[in-house]
């Protein structure tokens, strides 16, 4: 299948005075990562929202290939359609876990709950699922019953990754994944996400502000500013190469370890 | 004061209009959540205020009232609610199951079964099955729209997690009609099989809360569970202390200060008749 999963043509969105996003095009395939990197305000998170039907774009539309190999506009699915894809087809990873958790419920509920929501009815493998999926994501299996809150920040990031996954989605939104976690836990979470994407062939579409964490997991990367994509390309060509002078001056202001 | 003082059955036409209008789109479709404009009513939130206003819309000059608390007749609330009723509407009141036409009820179902002559009228405090886990009115009226129900099963799965079984043993959540979940309002979960398939109407008021639900007559109502942790209805080890019913609900009663406990029947009108019948039928062997 050469078409692409999600192509995004034109998009625009203003919030009052101020231009979010203006006149972006990209197509995503399956099995790649695309990392949309910048400062803050740059519009990153709206393009992310845009792409995955949290909001609604004014010009230009996104199109998604369905599980029937079909593209389809999001803007013409129906509410239960789109609700459909974003609990089956799609994953969500929020910087902050508690958004992308059930806080008050155990790890297995929380991983379940997507596996319930599209009709499994049996304790026994709802369980056997949730726990294959924690060790997967090197959570022990005896954590199964503790609820995310006696969690670290790194173990509810992986949680919350695992939760997403059971499904077998084929396309993950990641909101900066790392943020928020010391250097050592990033490393490993990164680890298992590179890891996953490969064996699961995910498509995987990245917010971040960390240049390193885009070279690690994506394979492309557009680069924002203000708003409008100012360059775009293969991840090691645009960090190793940059053209655009504000992408020089983000890849020179990162510290060399 | 007289009864005179007061419209019929306490509410005024309009609002009796207003409220048999919810119930009817209630009836029309089983198992939703139809809003209503709940009246301030002479009595606290939380002691059925949703229940009065449904009894007041539908009660008429020739039904007879029996109102229950936790299964007695004989409770604070089950006797005001009565003495409402009969003060506001003139109607005659009976603690008898079978000679009842309307039956107001807070947490029980009675042990009688009824008939398609009936109607049940439920208080019920919280009527939205999903709030324990969705507190967002917009998203629950989103999720019952589109019947994402996959939530409810994690509350169950959370109950077998950390206690072996489905815990849950009163606001047992059922399916209606194949459709709609609802909270059947906080009954033991031993009397949710008694709503499937009832012959009379059940009916819902939630008067906080301001929504009236309703399943009809001879409707299918199915308690959820899992394929291998299937619904249980509640057992009891002991047999009622007063009338010996095994099939009953019962209540535990701590009787002194030293671990004694009695069970008997929470349903005081089928535990006294029975009590009647088993005396009436010593007497007749005595002679």
């Amino acid at each position: 299948m050469n078409l692409p999963l999600l192509s995004a043509r034109g998009l625009s969105k203003r919030f009052g005075a101020i231009a979010a996003c203006r006149d972006i095009s990209f197509d995503l395939y399956e099995g790649e990562a695309l990392a949309i990197v910048g400062e803050s305000g740059s519009g990153k998170s709206t393009l992310l929202s845009l792409i995955a039907g949290a909001l609604q774009p004014e010009a230009g539309e996104v199109m998604y290939r369905m599980r029937d190999g079909a593209p389809r506009p999001l803007a013409s699915l129906s509410e239960a359609e789109r609700r459909g894809l974003a609990r089956t087809d799609w994953g969500f990873v929020h910087q902050d876990a508690a958004r992308g958790l059930r806080m008050n419920v155990s790890a297995g509920g929380n991983i379940g709950e997507r596996l319930m929501a599209v009709g499994g009815r049996h304790y026994g493998n709802i369980r056997a699922a949730a726990e294959e999926w924690l060790v997967r994501v090197e959570i022990a299996a005896s954590r199964i019953d503790d609820p995310p809150t006696t969690y670290s920040g790194g173990m509810r990031q992986r949680l919350q990754i695992a939760r997403n996954l059971v499904t077998r989605p084929r396309l993950v939104f990641m909101d900066e994944p790392t943020g928020g976690l010391d250097v050592s836990v990033q490393a490993r979470l990164l680890d298992l996400l590179r890891g996953l994407i490969a064996d699961m062939g995910l498509a995987v579409v990245l917010v971040t502000h960390d240049l390193a964490v885009a070279r690690l997991l994506s394979h492309r990367m557009l680069v924002m500013k203000q708003g409008e994509v100012i360059e775009s390309g293969l991840t090691d060509r645009v960090l190793d190469d940059p053209q655009a002078p504000y992408t020089q001056l983000l890849v020179s202001s990162v510290l060399a370890a | 004061m007289s009864a005179r003082a007061y419209n019929f059955a306490y509410l005024d036409e309009q609002t009796k209009r207003m409220i048999r209008r919810a119930i009817l789109k209630a009836i029309a479709i089983p198992g939703y959540q139809v809003p209503f404009a709940s009246r301030e009513m002479p009595m606290p939130y939380g002691w059925g205020t949703g229940g009065v206003q449904v009894t007041a819309a539908i009660i008429g000059p020739n039904d007879v009232l029996k109102v229950i608390d936790q299964g007695a007749d004989d409770t604070t609330n089950a006797v005001s609610i009565r003495a409402f009723f009969a003060k506001t509407a003139d109607v005659a009141t009976t603690t008898d199951t079978a000679e009842a036409t309307v039956i107001q009820t807070r947490h029980r179902f009675p042990e009688t079964p009824l008939t398609s002559d009936q109607v049940l009228v439920y208080q019920v405090p919280i009527p939205e099955p999903l709030r324990f886990l969705e507190p967002r009115e917009t998203e629950t009226r989103t999720m019952h729209a589109l019947a994402e129900y996959g939530v409810m099963h994690v509350k169950l799965y959370e109950d077998i997690a950390r206690h072996g079984h489905i815990a849950t043993t009163y606001a047992y959540p059922a399916r209606v009609a194949d459709r709609y979940i609802m909270d059947p309002s906080p009954i033991p979960k031993f009397d949710n099989p008694k709503l499937d398939n009832c012959p009379a109407l059940q009916l819902f008021g939630a008067g906080r809360e301001k929504r009236i639900y309703a399943v009809p007559p001879y409707t299918r109502v199915v308690s959820l569970d899992f394929e291998d942790h299937p619904f249980e209805r509640t057992k009891f080890d002991a047999a009622c202390e007063f009338c010996g019913s095994t099939e009953s609900f019962l209540d535990e009663v701590v009787i002194d200060d030293k671990g004694g406990r009695m069970f008997v029947c929470s349903d005081t009108d089928y535990c006294q008749k029975r009590q009647a019948k088993s005396q009436g039928a010593s007497e007749e062997r005595r002679p």
